[in-house]
């Protein structure tokens, strides 16, 4: 019963003379979804957004790096300016995520994993997830601005001069005498790739499975029809 | 090409506007002929306005060279940088100085260290600065000065560029052919000057011949420590004659130093008892003796245990310095002032100050003449005098009142004319003699300076490879030069244009120097330095150069009542509080106030300032500093942060609530 389940899950087998015979066609989705995987794991040692802030004193500019688990860079200085506008200390933000986001990526590796083996419609709910990952991130991100931003302390020394705002999360921005340059990191752009190659992923695997998966159909029903 | 102070062509200039409307290229679409307007409405010249092109530095350029410059009897270091000439920094060094915090808070056990028989002297003469060198080149680690009226060394670390030690000679009291340094800093040098009997004690002047001494100083630097080694260092003892500026041999001449000595005739002086006064009892004879001493030779002797203990430090006497040969002098026109090696330290130059001449030793002959015993006599100690036409290669006729030499990478050399107000430039000879054009040993230019040059600095023009390219000429009265300042007026510290060949060394600027009066100074490329931006991590001590455990920390911050009855403070600076705010104190506390700013921003200095108690920190980031005092006064002071910090600078305050006791 359920090891019927299964085979229906992870539907057909392709034979391996088969499988050599049409390279193509039934290796590019696994290959496509090895090189996301790739991507996202190295993608963990690259920064997945950056902030430089500009000012006429910090002639070098301040800098904030975040990687998918800890923030990096001037943050201690910047958390020092902003207790004048009665910002909350940056490293109280997103505290969940930066915990949790490694073993996110590692689940999703294994999605991965488990989706190349799998030559059903099901891959895309593995797939999925990771799809929308770099979306999920930045409106991850833009919501903890807006939650910060729209927070400020109403006794902050600068509080007549600064009002609540919303950061740009990624662009430019400014708050009093700063010019804000948000970017997405080496690593964001990664996931990215990562993601758009999913997508043709899915498109190559469809393509390779879903004859098999009808053919097996119509195999299943032939023989009630008799 | 020459720079005539010629009024600008009309031809020309619409020439050079023609050429450079092109290049016009800004907003405001200036052009080369606004500049020519202008000129004409201020009286300018083209060689103002060429001066004006090679010292102004647009907002934001930084300069190519720095002058270290003694401070005088302001008692520190200023630091200028070139061509802008700029006032960078002033470095306290034995005057306590509130900006920096220094003697008010901050280096109060490194000025104490070096009060002479522990009496507090809170200033210093400054006089000769000497950057530390690898090789007989500046390497930019430490800066060595001397204080001339206590005879005292300080060593900067320039890497904070604060002073880290000062120590005291225990044999003489006044110092003057120093500091120079041998040719890897192996010692830092320190000769005395006016003789005084040994630790200075007393003797009447009657007794001048027999217990009047003479000495120099070998002070041992550590470079891994960054302090001289009191225990590896030693003097030697010499005539009572007042031995003056110094210089340390390199290649050709390694392992020597040179001192000038004035009053061989060892005048007592006595005007009040119608005697000849001092300046004419010491200027009497036509010479005075050019010091040559064998500092390799007189290590081995050190090591060797031919020393006397004196006053508690090792002393090779005048007699084992003869005996051993590592003295020799050699007559040298008299007062003389300034002695200098040359690059190639093949040659010694001599400068008469009361003879018109330099007077050229050449290495090679000294070492024949000493080698040979080729010696005139002895002096009235026993010292052998080298015969001097063996020694002597050249004699140059500069001018009046010839004082110091400085030397440029094309075999010119400069000596700073005191009575002609003037700086003359002059050609070398032997090896150096093939890069002029000029014939060798030749006065080829003398250029006006305003006025009294003393000392003169070349980049980098003391050391193994001369940069040429500036020269400034450090004059001591200015007279006319600046805008009236009442009777005190300011030095004049001239830069001078000695990049070219030929016969011009045109004035580019003079920067008034308000504040001391600098004698020496050395001239360094800035990019050999590593100057900390910010000490290297929060809680740093720069007296030890290192984390310091106890340093307050953020989250730490508490006043500890101990069982001794002391208390210490442990408190953080950031924009824009301190922490804690408020210390109660009772009357009679020993206190120890710790501060650490936790800053790490570039230039994010903060100050701590009590009143009453006179205290004054400078707070750099990263820095910690203690603070000690008695809390002997009650009373409510409040304390702040002395340093605009921030918008909320006026609020980066406390209050320190001293009670009184029942």
């Amino acid at each position: 019963m359920s090891a019927g389940i299964i085979e229906k899950i992870i539907g057909p087998r392709v034979s391996p003379e088969e499988s050599a015979k049409h390279s193509f066609r039934y290796g590019t989705p696994g290959f496509m979804l090895l090189v996301a995987r790739v991507l996202l794991l190295v993608s963990l040692f690259f920064p997945y957004w950056q902030m430089e802030l500009q000012a006429p004193q910090y002639p070098d500019g301040l800098h904030m790096t975040a990687f998918l688990n800890h923030l990096t860079g001037d943050v201690a200085e910047i958390d020092g300016l902003n207790h004048y506008i009665g910002m909350r200390s940056l490293f109280e933000a997103a505290q969940l995520e930066r915990t949790v986001g490694v073993f996110i990526m590692i689940a999703f590796v294994v999605m991965l994993e488990f989706a190349a083996y799998i030559h059903t419609r099901w891959t895309v709910l593995l797939v999925a997830p990771v799809v929308f990952f770099p979306v999920v991130f930045l409106v991850d991100l833009h919501l903890w601005m807006r939650h910060f931003g729209l927070n400020l302390d109403p006794h902050a020394p600068l509080s007549n001069a600064v009002k609540p705002f919303v950061p740009t999360a990624i662009g430019k921005g400014g708050i009093g005498q700063f010019v804000t340059i948000a970017t997405p990191g080496t690593g964001l752009i990664m996931a990215a790739v990562a993601s758009i190659m999913l997508v043709v992923a899915l498109f190559f695997h469809r393509r390779a499975y879903l004859p098999l998966v009808k053919q097996k159909r119509a195999a299943a029903e032939t023989p009630a029809a008799n | 090409m020459t720079m005539k102070r010629s009024r600008l062509h009309p031809l020309s200039v619409s020439l050079a506007t023609l050429m450079m409307c092109g290049l016009a290229t800004t907003a405001q679409s200036q052009s080369m002929r606004d500049v020519e307007s202008l000129a004409k409405e201020r009286g300018l010249t083209t060689a103002d306005l060429m001066a004006a092109a090679k010292t102004y530095l647009p907002s934001g350029e930084l300069d190519e060279y720095l002058m270290f410059a003694s401070g005088g009897h302001a008692g520190q270091v200023f630091v200028v940088g070139l061509p802008s000439m700029r006032l960078l920094r002033s470095i306290a060094v034995f005057t306590p100085e509130s900006w920096q915090g220094w003697g008010f808070g901050v280096g109060n056990e490194i000025l104490e260290e070096g009060f002479p028989e522990g009496k507090a002297n809170l200033w210093g003469d400054t006089h000769h600065p000497a950057l530390s060198e690898t090789k007989g080149d500046y390497d930019g680690e430490w800066l060595f000065i001397n204080d001339k009226i206590n005879a005292r060394v300080a060593v900067i670390d320039l890497r904070d560029w604060e002073t880290k030690q000062i120590i005291k000679n225990p044999l003489t009291l006044s110092d003057h052919g120093g500091t120079f340094v041998t040719p890897n800093t192996e010692y830092v040098i320190e000769g005395g000057q006016y003789a005084v009997p040994w630790g200075s004690d007393y003797a009447p002047i009657s007794d001048y011949k027999e217990e009047y001494k003479g000495s120099v100083t070998l002070w041992k630097f550590d470079r891994n420590r960054g302090r001289i080694d009191k225990d590896q260092s030693f003097a030697i003892e010499l005539p009572p004659y007042w031995q003056d500026l110094s210089d340390a041999g390199k290649l050709a001449s390694d392992g020597f130093f040179f001192m000038n000595s004035l009053n061989t005739e060892l005048a007592t002086g006595g005007i009040q008892d119608k005697k000849p006064p001092f300046e004419a009892g010491a200027s009497r004879n036509a010479t005075d003796f050019l010091h040559i001493i064998d500092w390799r030779k007189a290590e081995e002797v050190y090591k060797a245990g031919k020393v006397e203990q004196i006053k508690g430090f090792p002393v090779i006497t005048l007699k084992t310095a003869i005996a051993e040969g590592l003295l020799h002098v050699t007559p040298e026109p008299r007062s003389p002032h300034g002695v200098d090696v040359a690059p190639k330290g093949d040659f010694i130059v001599v400068s008469g100050k009361l003879d018109p001449h330099v007077t050229i030793y050449s290495m090679d002959k000294i070492k024949k003449a000493i080698a040979n015993k080729t010696f005139s006599g002895n002096d009235e100690f026993g010292v052998p005098i080298l015969d001097f036409d063996s020694v002597v290669e050249a004699r140059i006729e500069v001018g009046l009142g010839p004082l110091h030499t400085q030397y440029g990478p094309d075999g010119y050399a400069y000596t700073s004319l005191y009575l002609d107000s003037a700086v003359a430039r002059w050609t070398m000879g032997g090896t150096y003699g093939s890069l002029t054009p000029e014939p060798d040993w030749t006065l080829v230019q003398k250029t006006p300076v305003h006025y009294n040059v003393g000392h003169i600095a070349a980049a980098e023009g003391d050391t193994v490879s001369p940069d040429g390219k500036y020269l400034v000429s450090l004059n001591k009265w200015s007279v006319d030069r600046f805008v009236q300042t009442g009777p005190l007026m300011p030095q004049n510290l001239q830069l001078l244009d000695i990049s070219e060949q030929g016969t011009t060394m045109p004035v580019l600027y003079d920067m008034a120097m308000g504040v001391g009066e600098p004698h020496y100074a050395q001239i360094i490329k800035a990019d050999k330095l590593n100057s900390w931006a910010v000490y290297p991590e929060t809680g740093w001590d720069p007296h030890v150069q290192n984390i310091e455990p106890m340093a307050p920390k953020k989250g730490m911050e508490r006043v500890q009542r101990n069982d001794d009855g002391s208390v210490d403070i442990y408190m953080t600076a950031i924009r824009s509080h301190f922490n804690p705010e408020h210390i109660y104190l009772k009357q009679g506390d020993t206190v120890r106030w710790h501060i650490t700013n936790t800053e790490r921003a570039v230039d994010a200095t903060h100050g701590f300032a009590v009143p009453v108690y006179n205290i004054t920190a400078s707070l750099e980031p990263g820095e910690t500093v203690t603070i000690k005092f008695d809390a002997d006064t009650p009373g409510t002071f409040p304390f702040y942060c002395s340093e605009f910090c921030s918008a909320l600078h006026l609020e980066m305050m406390g209050y320190l609530m001293v009670e009184p006791a029942e």
